[in-house]
């Protein structure tokens, strides 16, 4: 029984992990851009809605629809201002900016904040749960969170097929040039798949705060189950990454119930092991 | 005698092909003299200044090791530290069954192409962005193994056998000698390295990788060399860390931190010149140095001038240096002179 509580519980973080590597992978998929910089945002998110919290008073649900479209704009600032223009310089320059823009990051946190370990208070809703069967408790907050990435991931699916704007992001993703002789603003686009990317990552952030401490130090590691997530699912597909994040979730949940030591390194095992013996991942997408 | 032969020849004779520019020459004797000057240290400085000059030679030997699997191998990797780490550990486990610490170095190097050869299996299945994320992944999970072995200390690290027995000058003068020795041999490893075959395949690989396949240039052999001698390179770096240190902590040695130091260096002295990392490894030292008392701010300034470097000024101050001078300490291209005119 325990064992399919792992399995259960591992999907629900599954689904944590997609709403995060979702930035990651859409990022990667419009602009071929890998945002080194990605995990350090969710942790930057975190910190935000502590001082939020702690300066205004203000209760966390506010605080989440307050940062969640902040984020937006800075994804479309982050864009316009720093990465639009290392992006003609080839991929060697925006690897640096979003690496640079990391370690600017980490320790701008840790010098702000010190290197103490945090959680966000979710109060009673964070913390309570119900039974499903037998010996199996569920989370509220694994279970809205799980619900949410689903939600999110089939919003921008829907996003991305049936809206214009949407067409002329996929389009510049295929073709740059050829986008923009058709009338897509590709700097414009490029700038909304970056919103879209820290909107969520934000989001993810907080979630991820809620379930877990955090310190400024956080951020690399969270990159990687989002890297993993992107690659096991498969480049460049939204429901890839999906799966991907419950296949290293669910790997995770059953690391840590054969020894709590094996968590982290049972996930990153699948990645190689995905990396060895199909690396075009689980669900391959559109190819690159 | 083919048609082609014979225009070549006639081509040839008109021009005088070198490697070296005339000043390449005189910075040549002035290189081999700041060695000399370098070399004699112990014998007239305190060894404060040894001991600091130390982590400035395992950086540049670090930053020259990324420079060449990223600036002429096209290989971006954030995962270095995973050689450093082995490098470290290697020392560690050696010196506990009984070798000289000092010998253990070049032997960390040995290692780590051990280690890097499976690694480049794996690695390699990944391009571009993805293959930075991937072999810091790698490292992670060399970091996770080691920590399970608890002959290696297991998560809270272990300290160096075989050096206390040593006078702490002489110990201090041998540890500088080591980091002098590890810093020439890498930037001469790559000086050399470059000269040849493996060079001109490499650049011709980061340059156009199809085109180069095309011209019959084994891709994968050349990027992997690159890879081993690289691995080397780090694990031997990371020897020297744990000679001069006289003990190693797993969440250090294999802290993605190496990486970022590795990148920033090479990114803000120039990637793709032998000289970049050298040029790097002191502006980097002297951040250091002078921003000592500031905490994490440093590492703050170091990814703005990286990113503003990265941004606007690709060939980073090398690049700079060269197109303003000429300048090349370690000519690795060729200079085309006809009637005087150099080119």
């Amino acid at each position: 029984m325990q064992w399919i509580n792992a399995v259960v519980q591992g999907l629900l973080l599954g689904g944590l992990y997609a709403l995060f590597a979702t930035g990651l992978s859409l990022m990667f998929g419009v602009m071929r851009i890998v945002n080194l910089a990605h995990g350090d945002l969710a942790v930057v998110a975190s910190f935000l809605a502590l001082a939020l919290i702690s300066g205004t008073g203000l209760p966390l649900w506010v605080v989440i629809v307050v940062t969640v479209p902040l984020f937006a704009v800075l994804g479309y600032l982050t864009q316009r201002v720093l990465l639009q223009g290392s992006l003609s310089s080839g991929p060697l320059a925006t690897l640096l900016v979003t690496f640079g823009l990391s370690i600017v990051l980490q320790n701008v946190l840790l010098e702000i904040f010190s290197a103490d370990t945090r959680t966000l208070d979710g109060g009673a809703f964070a913390t309570s749960s119900f039974q499903l069967a037998g010996s199996i408790t569920v989370g509220w907050l694994p279970l809205v969170t799980f619900l949410l990435a689903c939600a999110v991931l089939a919003g921008i699916q829907v996003f991305l097929s049936r809206t214009g704007l949407g067409r002329m992001l996929r389009a510049s993703s295929d073709d740059r040039e050829t986008a923009n002789l058709v009338g897509a603003d590709s700097r414009h686009v490029y700038g909304v798949a970056t919103a879209i990317a820290f909107a969520t990552v934000a989001l993810a952030g907080l979630m991820f705060a809620m379930r877990s401490s955090f310190d400024p130090a956080t951020g690399p590691s969270r990159l990687i189950f989002a890297f993993e997530a992107v690659v096991i699912g498969g480049l460049g597909s939204l429901w890839g990454t999906l799966l991907g994040g419950i296949v290293l979730g669910v790997t995770q949940s059953l690391g840590a119930q054969i020894d709590p030591a094996m968590t982290l390194l049972a996930g990153h095992l699948v990645f190689l092991a995905v990396l060895a013996f199909r690396p075009q991942g689980l669900l391959a997408g559109r190819t690159a | 005698m083919t048609l082609s032969n014979l225009l070549t020849e006639r081509a040839a004779a008109n021009v005088d092909v070198r490697r070296a520019a005339r000043t390449s020459k005189l910075s040549g004797g002035a290189l081999l003299a700041a060695v000399v000057l370098l070399a004699a240290l112990p014998y007239v400085v305190f060894s404060d200044v040894t001991d600091t000059l130390v982590n400035l030679y395992v950086l540049v030997a670090l930053a020259s090791m990324w420079n060449l699997l990223a600036g002429f191998g096209g290989l971006v990797s954030v995962g270095q530290q995973a050689f450093v780490g082995i490098g470290a550990y290697s020392v560690i486990a050696l010196a506990d069954l009984g070798v000289q610490p000092y010998l253990a170095v070049p032997l960390a190097a040995v290692t780590c192409v051990v280690f890097a050869v499976p690694t480049s299996w794996l690695a390699f299945r990944l391009r571009g962005d993805y293959f930075a994320v991937g072999t810091w992944v790698i490292a992670e999970v060399y970091r996770l193994l080691v920590v399970r072995v608890d002959a290696l200390g297991g998560a809270s690290g272990k300290g160096l056998a075989g050096l206390s027995g040593l006078d702490p000058v002489l110990r201090g003068a041998l540890t500088y000698w080591v980091a002098l020795a590890l810093t020439l041999a890498t930037v001469g490893g790559c000086y050399l390295l470059l000269r040849g075959r493996v060079g001109l395949s490499l650049m011709a690989v980061r340059d156009e990788e199809t085109a180069a396949s095309a011209a019959g240039i084994d891709v994968t052999r050349a990027k992997r060399i690159v890879y081993l001698v690289s691995a080397a390179g780090c694990g031997a770096a990371g020897g020297v860390i744990t000679v001069s240190s006289l003990s190693v902590n797993p969440d250090a040695i294999f802290n993605v931190q190496w990486s970022a130091y590795m990148i920033f260096i090479v990114v803000i002295g120039g990637i793709g010149f032998v000289e970049g990392p050298l040029l790097g490894a002191v502006v980097f030292f002297t951040l250091q140095q002078l921003l000592a008392d500031y905490g994490a701010w440093y590492l703050v300034i170091l990814g703005a001038v990286g990113i503003a470097v990265a941004r606007w000024l690709p060939g980073g101050l090398w690049g700079l240096v060269r197109d303003r001078t000429g300048l090349s300490l370690f000519p690795v291209g060729y200079y085309v002179r006809s009637s005087g005119h150099a080119r």
